[in-house]
């Protein structure tokens, strides 16, 4: 009798155990943390840091614990940072203020990693005037950067959205969906981009170059997180900028990794090369400490707002464009007794003065 | 003492019993929330029961900002429209192809392994020859929601087909009928009733055709919006479209089975004298 009843309830003692042993892990000071990411150019390097043991080489420097998890899913890696699934995660920075920022989640971009300098771009069929769009129906992901790069492009040439109609298509179906005559016009990113470019009249009428700066890819972090351990902040700032220095080297080295972060991507090393073409690495702290000082940054949040905003993504709480707080060095844009999304350069900093 | 297969709850007890896992779960979810939003009061992975209520109001009974429309409706009616497109033209087939590869053997050699093979295909797999066939419009969309359950159904209804007592055919040949009166007088009026029972079980798949096709391209309907909010995690309007479209489904259901009692009374006689 004891044999079989403790058959059935050894499982059930073993999962009540590991749920109440988790509890009192997270309530004792942390040692263990983790980020997660998805492939995009500007992120590859965190894969390759992981596979490389970078990260866990930095993790030890600190005495601490990194896991660094892949997902597959974009905004589903969002919703999981969102969710307090990770306490890190890369995204651009108008996700980090839509998402994250505006579900209460205090988050700090600790790394300033690249902006898109051509990465994103609106895309006509046998037209090569982005005047020609208005009337047209725009396949697209709404509600995401493209999006956002089309509200921008329409406005450089004195469009609003109104005067076409966005169709929400998913981003995986987009190049098979450019090829019937249904679709006329896209916005979309790399590589998906250089896939559709490559289609015979087709023309690109307006890309991320054109914004410079204004779509930027972040590793965002938790704020409560960041503050109370300062060293989860240090092994990630110190593992990502060795990485890049490696990436970024003219050597044997430098194109083994890019060509690893080629191939982990689904291309190669001139493929990769080419995006990052596109791509505005920061590949010295200097740089993005630089970027991040720059009164321009706080401009370009407000921009970002105000299209969240207009699209609803601020959530219903909120009255108008400032409602959630965007804290830069040049200043805080919008209401400084809600920040929650803070661009702060100090652990970057650190890194450019060679302290980590 | 009475064997437990031989117990059987009374009316109210049935009820309560009933209920019961529905309260459950409500009070699991009330739990999980009010834990999370003790810790965040604006979560948004598990919103309160106040979140749901201004969702609603927002999404149904507020013209939206941008386009003037009552978008939970605007999304209602839209999927709607589709998927009984979806499946009326499903049925429709069902009942032609099915039938006839029931009645007719020359019909039945070369359709019946071909349709066999086709329903075996999951359409979410070919989806990028759907587009380049179909396009990205509300055809595909329908398309989609055919390709997936209209193969099963005729299946289904070829299968009821062959299952008419031969008894019946011959007697109705001895009484002089020919292929065509016995098509229309002894399979159609016996095959009806069984096939309204086989779309109602493919209601299921239906939905999930109908989500995933709207998911990938569209403007409207309830599968985009669940898709479009999910990029800023808005469970408070997720979780109440997904109540809704239970009940949506769950009505289509009930409205079938209506129809199916009030034309085939005799059919669900037969089916109750069976479980007696």
């Amino acid at each position: 009798m004891t044999g079989r009843y403790s058959r059935i309830l050894l499982p059930f003692l073993f999962i009540f155990c590991s749920v109440f042993s988790s509890i009192s892990a997270s309530a004792a000071e942390r040692q263990k943390f983790s980020v997660c990411w998805s492939i995009y150019v500007g992120w590859m390097p965190w894969g390759f840091g992981a596979e490389q043991d970078i990260v866990k080489k930095w993790a030890d420097k600190y005495g601490i614990q990194i896991d660094v998890v892949q997902i597959n899913d974009y905004i589903e890696s969002i919703n999981q940072y969102t969710a307090g699934k990770y306490d890190g995660c890369s995204m651009t920075n108008m996700d980090a203020l839509t998402i994250p920022a505006a579900g209460n989640v205090d988050s700090t971009a600790l790394i300033v990693g690249d902006f898109s300098n051509g990465n994103d771009g609106v895309v006509l069929k046998n037209q090569k005037d982005l005047k020609a769009i208005k009337g047209q129906k725009v396949n697209l992901v709404e509600l995401s950067v493209s999006h956002y790069l089309l509200a921008r492009a329409l406005d450089s040439v004195g469009l609003a959205e109104k005067d076409i109609q966005v169709v929400n298509t998913s981003d995986a179906d987009l190049v098979a969906a450019f090829n019937t005559k249904d679709v006329t016009a896209v916005v979309t990113w790399n590589p998906l981009l250089s896939e559709i470019l490559a289609m015979p009249n087709t023309n690109s009428v307006f890309d991320s170059a054109k914004i410079p700066g204004e779509i930027i890819d972040l590793m965002v972090v938790n704020t409560k997180t960041l503050q109370e351990n300062p060293k989860f902040g240090k092994a990630l700032v110190g593992a990502w900028y060795e990485m890049m220095g490696l990436m970024s080297a003219n050597s044997e080295a430098g194109r083994a990794a890019r060509t690893a972060m080629g191939k982990a991507s689904g291309t190669d090393l001139a493929g990769y090369d080419a995006q990052l073409a596109s791509t505005k690495m920061f590949y010295l702290p200097a740089e993005a400490v630089a970027f991040t000082n720059s009164a321009q940054l706080k401009t370009t949040m407000q921009y970002v707002a105000e299209f969240s905003f207009n699209h609803g993504l601020l959530g219903e709480g909120a009255a108008d464009a400032t409602f959630i707080g965007v804290e830069t060095p040049s200043g805080i844009y919008g209401n400084s007794k809600n920040v929650q999304l803070r661009f702060d350069p100090t652990f970057m900093q650190l890194a450019a003065d060679g302290k980590l | 003492m009475k064997k437990l297969i031989n117990r059987v709850p009374g009316r109210t007890a049935r009820w309560i019993l009933g209920v019961l896992p529905f309260v459950l779960c409500l009070v699991l979810y009330l739990a999980a929330s009010n834990a999370r939003l003790a810790e965040n009061e604006n979560d948004k992975l598990l919103p309160s029961f106040s979140s749901f209520a201004g969702a609603i109001e927002r999404m149904a009974f507020t013209p939206d900002k941008r386009s003037g429309n009552y978008l939970l409706w605007q999304d209602t009616a839209s999927s709607l429209w589709r998927l009984s497109l979806g499946l009326g033209l499903s049925a429709l087939l069902a009942l032609v192809i099915g039938i006839l590869n029931g009645a007719i053997p020359y019909m039945r050699a070369p359709l019946s392994p071909f349709i066999t093979a086709i329903s075996l295909i999951p359409p979410m797999a070919i989806l990028p020859i759907l587009f380049i066939v179909f396009g990205l419009g509300e055809l595909a969309k329908v398309m989609l929601i055919v390709i997936g359950i209209a193969p099963f159904l005729i299946r289904d209804v070829q299968q009821r087909a062959l299952e008419i007592p031969a008894e019946q055919l011959i007697k109705a040949q001895t009484l002089g009928a020919n292929t065509w009166q016995i098509i229309v007088r002894v399979l159609f009026p016996q095959i009806m009733p069984r096939l309204l029972a086989s779309v109602r079980l493919s209601l299921g798949a239906a939905w999930l055709f109908l989500i995933a096709a709207e998911a990938i391209a569209a403007t409207e309907g309830l599968g985009y919006r669940i898709f479009l909010v999910r990029r800023y995690l808005a469970m408070d309007v997720i979780l109440p479209y997904v109540v809704w479209i239970t009940l949506l489904a769950f009505l289509l259901d009930y409205v079938l089975r209506k129809i199916s009692r009030m034309c085939y009374p005799w059919f669900h006689a037969q089916i109750q004298t069976a479980e007696n």
